[in-house]
């Protein structure tokens, strides 16, 4: 199945902007895809100054697969970032800015994959594992599901109310936030055991963050036990 | 157009005529795969060139190691926009594999077959004419797990992905067949100038 329909840069309208953390805001673009969104892809998004330059960055796709022809992101605002820069301290409702996607292929969750299904976030690394999470509680609550995310602090936490209203209200949905401190308390094998005795044997397992954090679940993981090729990773740089 | 209050960081004059379109350089070494690392143990590592499910010829690490060494120098693009300069990379070169088996290409396309049951099509001639190796080695040490040791394909003209991580064979294919990411939407070639990402580029 070689997919040949073509990805072209369209112009998107930002229609929303709310704040999520001290650090990430939420955008939601208002972009007609060629095809349906896949929870767990991403979009490329392009700005270009006055003189021709651009610079180009990936962003997760956080909404849930829907037709209602807008789609959100969140964006971490770095403080010398080129890009997140942008979105943090310059686009205002209103603005244009050009996306291709939806794109990714292998980090994607259809809700006929089933589950259980363990999801493993670092950081803003949660942001494509939400889209997940939100597609599954419309389309297949019965499949059971596990969020480990690890953010630094609880103020830091994307979604944070949602995620606790979910694990709340959506039988089959469990929550593990591991916060790890200004000290770097890292995931370890025991936070892995429990993830995997409350969920038990995953059937799909993705894990999505900066690149110190996919390589360390990811290991720990496999050295759980868990089959390799049941396991798909996204890396957002680092 | 431009996007309203966005001047951006323009990289200096000589970094961007370095760049294929779309690019941003990097100087981190950034990791990119589907899964995890697999396992391998150089006491069982073996790597074999097929011609479609038949073998020509297989190699373990130490007769691998025994082959003739190249060395190449240059500039990596990934299709996720980052790209590396300079970087030094050796290893054996598919040509001299081919000389070692005693054949010749018997079609025009290749899959590379990684551990992790990873796949990426190349065309032979991306392959041979010195354009691509098996590399072990990255920046003058052992090419390290997470960026594919101990040995992974380098084609550093084509996308990164066409460089198939922790190789463990080249099977010749009746017709250029997608791999894995080609099969997903992405480009059967993956030139950077052309800037060939996706399908219909
Ligand atoms: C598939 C994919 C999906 C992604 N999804 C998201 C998402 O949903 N939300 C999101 O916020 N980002 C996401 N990213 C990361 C995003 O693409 C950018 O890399 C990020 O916004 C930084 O770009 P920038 O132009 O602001 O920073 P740059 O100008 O490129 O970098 C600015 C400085 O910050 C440093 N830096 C860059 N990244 C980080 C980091 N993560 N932590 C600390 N320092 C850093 C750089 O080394 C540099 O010194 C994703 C990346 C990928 C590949």
């Amino acid at each position: 199945m070689i997919d040949a329909i073509r990805l072209p840069w369209r112009e998107t309208t930002i229609v929303g902007i709310a704040p999520v953390t001290r650090r990430v805001k939420s955008f939601r673009l208002a972009v007609a895809f060629d095809r349906p969104v896949v929870a767990g892809q991403h979009v490329d998004v392009r700005l270009t100054a006055p003189d021709g330059y651009q610079a180009r960055r990936s962003y997760s796709i956080a909404s849930a697969p829907s037709d209602d022809g807008t789609i959100e992101l969140l964006v971490d605002g770095l403080p010398d970032g080129e890009v997140s820069g942008f979105f943090d301290g310059i686009a205002e409702v209103g603005d244009t800015l050009e996306v291709r996607g939806p794109i990714g292929g292998a980090f994607v969750w259809r809700p006929e994959d089933g589950g259980p299904l363990l999801l493993v976030g670092g950081g803003s690394g949660v942001v494509p594992l939400l889209a997940m999470l939100r597609h599954r509680a419309v389309a297949a609550p019965e499949v059971p599901a596990l969020l480990l995310y690890s953010a630094r602090a609880v103020d830091e936490v994307l979604a944070h109310a949602e995620l606790v209203r979910r694990a709340e209200t959506e039988a089959g949905f469990q929550l593990m936030l591991h916060l790890t401190g200004d000290g770097g308390r890292r995931i370890d094998a025991a936070v892995i055991a429990t993830a995997l005795k409350r969920l038990g044997g995953p059937r799909h397992t993705f894990i999505c963050g900066a690149n110190p954090f996919v390589t360390a679940a990811s290991n720990l993981l496999v050295g759980a036990g868990l089959e390799p090729r049941t396991i798909r990773t996204e890396r957002f740089g680092g | 157009m431009s996007t309203r209050g966005f001047t951006g960081r323009p990289p200096p004059e000589a970094t961007r005529t370095r760049l294929p379109p779309g690019q941003t350089r990097t100087e981190d070494f950034p990791v990119l795969q589907i899964g995890p690392n697999p396992r391998i143990d150089l006491e069982t590592w073996c790597f074999t060139l097929r011609a479609g499910s038949r073998p020509l010829k297989s190699w373990s690490w130490t007769a691998f190691e025994r082959l003739p060494r190249t060395r190449w120098a240059g500039d990596i693009h990934c299709v996720t926009q980052w790209s590396k300069f300079d970087t030094r990379w050796e290893g054996v070169s598919v040509d001299d594999l081919l000389a070692d088996a005693g054949v010749e290409a018997p079609t025009a396309y290749a899959l590379a077959e990684g551990y992790d049951d990873y796949t990426t099509n190349v065309p032979f001639a991306d392959l041979t004419g010195g354009r691509a190796m098996v590399a072990t080695h990255y920046d003058g040490a052992p090419l390290s797990l997470d960026h594919g040791g101990p040995a992974r394909l380098l084609v550093p003209h084509l996308y990164f992905w066409k460089s198939a991580k922790w190789l463990k064979g080249l099977r010749f294919t009746q017709k250029d067949e997608g791999g894995f990411w080609e099969m997903r939407g992405y480009h059967m070639y993956g030139d950077p100038w052309r800037e060939q990402r996706f399908t219909g580029d």
